[in-house]
């Protein structure tokens, strides 16, 4: 078991720059999911923590110890592979068994562990079988037992649900999350679907164009965005922006997108007139006759206990998440009220959040505000 | 329920399967006559009209095996009894066995010659194809047009500064000279048609089996080349099929060593011109292996023949 780390790891393919300078830390038996669309950078984050690219510059340390010019042999690391990577021309047995014939372990060895491998996968009645007739959930489980068998320092693993269908895909988060806590291995997981990593992780960073936007527990990933980028990427529908011009000054409790005066968790820092947008997740709208901020209804998504209402406001389109009792009728104008301690205020420029009490629950102003409320 | 368009019983498939059987005989019936020609005797060979059923013999593989000397019909009288069919069918022909031709050695030519390349071609082709496949080779493109542009004219016309280049480096009618010369032609086709295959191989195996604690050569070995088989066999067929019936070089290179059966076959020649009999069973037999090797690699042929048109 180890801690991972990378230190201003860059990686170009000839012009093309995969990965800018990323510095992560991966703790020791954490679930790390690493988040992303494609061409993000993070396969091939993953590909250089397993030796199988070499980083053009940057360092790649696992308990603490270099290797990032090691080979792949040589790092004690499990990969679980997209396709599965399954020998196709081995049975179930010898696939499950080939990294300990690799590492030279003996024969009455390779079988009791891969019978006790394939005992916690529950496979241990395909041993016999040829890969090629299995199901994706049970390759995929060959997959794992291959990666689990030589009890390696940690799991990489690129996407290993992507082929399978949304329904088995539930299941399998559920069975690798288990095998995880039973195990304590640090994992590392790339994914581009948000489901997967806000069910699984223990900590996610969220990457784009070769850069980590933020790293940390799902819920203050999704709470707490760093950037639009991340406000955007998570949640369905994802956050709504609402966009004006304007100036804000440390100490300032609203804002005021047009002429409507919307209250803002306490802000952090000054910022001299600009485009700003106010991030509002679909769940913070609610429908109120007396909200300043009003808009136009152009159409309404029926989710069950919910509804996601679109409406046209003077500053963008909204989602709005509802419930379902509420009668939404196209055309109508309604006034929409933010939830105000769920609300984030970005940089519309640079696309960076405004510090504020919501961000920075643990700074001094935060603290002092809190005790002027409370008496 | 509607039958599908090419379900069997269809018009269709029947036109299909029809133009498939009158191809199959177009293509097979030029084969059963020389194999048939083997088993007629010279004058039932050039007879007009031709005989499509002839009184069997095996003369022609006889004439083929040996040298013979005609003598006079005293001469054979006076010899003593002959001791198999083979002189008692010689002699019938007023004729007795001088010694054995040379069609064992220009067999063996030929195996040599075929094999030797094939595997040479087969196996610079693979390695060179791996590289080109998975590495990032500089200039890999232009390598690649490259190495086809070799294929790009007739190899015969470079045939003249060849047998001169040949003649001074001392490689005419020498094995390792037709090996080498064969293995240069094959070898580009090698590497494209083993690109292609290993190009269908997912990366992923290999990445794995390196994670597991294989070296590269060991991945190679032990998991892109039993995946390779299929595109292996294909294009050993190809290359071998080439050097076995390659003619003009043979023909221009080669002429007692080295010389391989196609620029020997068509000078087999019998009293008073070419003995047809014995050329039909030259070719029959220089038919063999190469069906044998064909037949053996069949599923692998088929496979590789479509190998990348069909989503698995």
């Amino acid at each position: 078991m180890a801690e991972i780390r990378i230190e201003h790891v860059r990686k170009e393919f000839g012009s093309f720059i995969a990965v800018q300078d990323s510095t992560l830390t991966i703790g020791d038996g954490t679930f790390f999911v690493m988040l992303g669309p494609s061409g993000c950078g993070k396969t091939t984050t993953l590909r250089m923590i397993a030796g199988l690219e070499l980083p053009t510059s940057g360092r790649i340390l696992l308990d603490g110890e270099d290797v990032t010019m090691r080979r792949a042999a040589a790092r004690d690391i499990a990969f679980v592979f997209q396709m599965y990577a399954l020998y196709p021309h081995m049975n179930v047995r010898r696939n499950i068994g080939f990294p300990l014939v690799c590492q030279g372990v003996g024969r009455a060895e390779v079988r009791r562990r891969v019978e006790e491998t394939a005992r916690l996968l529950r496979i241990d009645h395909l041993l016999d079988r040829p890969v090629s007739g299995l199901s994706g959930g049970d390759r995929q489980r060959v997959a794992l037992g291959r990666a689990i068998v030589r009890r390696p320092k940690a799991f990489l693993m690129d996407e290993p649900l992507g082929a399978l269908d949304t329904e088995f895909r539930h299941l399998m988060c559920g069975e690798l999350r288990d095998l995880h806590d039973r195990l304590g291995a640090t994992t590392v997981y790339v994914t581009h679907d948000q489901m997967e990593a806000m069910s699984m992780a223990d900590r996610i960073a969220v990457m784009n164009h070769g850069i980590v936007e933020q790293v940390g527990p799902p819920q203050e990933i999704y709470d707490r965005p760093a950037t639009m980028y991340v406000a955007d990427f998570l949640g369905s529908p994802p956050m709504n922006f609402l966009t004006f011009e304007g100036a804000v000054r440390r100490g300032d409790r609203q804002v005021r997108p047009g002429g409507a005066l919307v209250a803002v968790p306490e802000l952090h820092e000054d910022r001299p007139p600009g485009p700003l947008a106010l991030g509002v997740r679909p769940e913070h709208i609610r429908f109120a006759d007396d909200a300043p901020l009003r808009g136009r209804v152009l159409g309404a998504e029926y989710m069950g206990t919910t509804q996601i209402v679109t409406v046209e406001t003077a500053h963008g389109t909204v989602k709005a998440r509802i419930p379902s009792g509420r009668d939404v009728r196209t055309g109508e104008t309604v006034g929409l009220a933010l939830r105000p301690d769920g609300l984030s205020l970005f940089d519309a420029a640079t696309g960076r959040v405004l510090r504020s009490a919501l961000h920075e629950p643990d700074h001094p102003d935060t603290r002092r505000a809190a005790e002027v409320r409370h008496g | 329920m509607s039958a599908p368009a090419s379900a069997p019983g269809t018009w269709g498939t029947r036109l299909a399967a029809l133009a498939v059987i009158l191809y199959a005989v177009v293509t097979i019936a030029p084969l059963l006559w020389i194999v048939q020609t083997g088993f007629k005797t010279p004058s039932d060979a050039i007879a007009y009209p031709p005989k499509v059923f002839a009184e069997p013999s095996l003369e022609g593989y006889v004439n083929l095996f040996t040298t013979r000397s005609r003598q006079t019909e005293e001469y054979i009288a006076g010899l003593p009894p002959p001791d198999s069919w083979v002189e008692r069918l010689v002699r019938s022909r007023n004729m007795v066995i001088a010694g054995p031709s040379k069609v064992g050695e220009r067999f063996v030519n030929s195996l040599i010659v075929g094999f030797g390349s094939t595997f040479l071609a087969v196996f610079l082709g693979t390695l060179a194809a791996y590289a080109f496949s998975r590495f990032r080779v500089p200039l890999k493109d232009d390598l690649m047009f490259f190495i086809l542009s070799t294929r790009m004219m007739p190899p015969i016309a470079v045939a003249i500064p060849i047998y001169l280049m040949y003649r001074e480096l001392g490689l005419t009618d020498t094995h390792l000279g037709m090996i080498l010369l064969y293995t240069a032609v094959n070898v580009s086709l090698a590497v494209w048609l083993l690109k292609g295959f290993i190009d269908e191989i997912p990366r992923e195996y290999e990445e794995a089996a390196l994670i597991d604690g294989y070296s590269r050569l060991a991945a190679f070995r032990k998991v892109v080349l039993p995946q390779a088989a299929t595109g292996i066999a294909a294009t050993a067929i190809f290359c071998l099929i080439f050097a076995w019936n390659e003619y003009a070089f043979a023909v221009l290179l080669t002429s007692g060593e080295a010389q391989t059966m196609p620029p020997f076959i068509p000078f087999i020649i019998g009293e008073g011109g070419q003995d047809w009999p014995a050329v039909a069973a030259a070719t029959t037999l220089f038919l063999i292996p190469i069906v044998v090797f064909t037949v053996l690699l069949r599923k692998h042929l088929l496979r590789g023949i479509t190998f990348g048109a069909v989503r698995r």
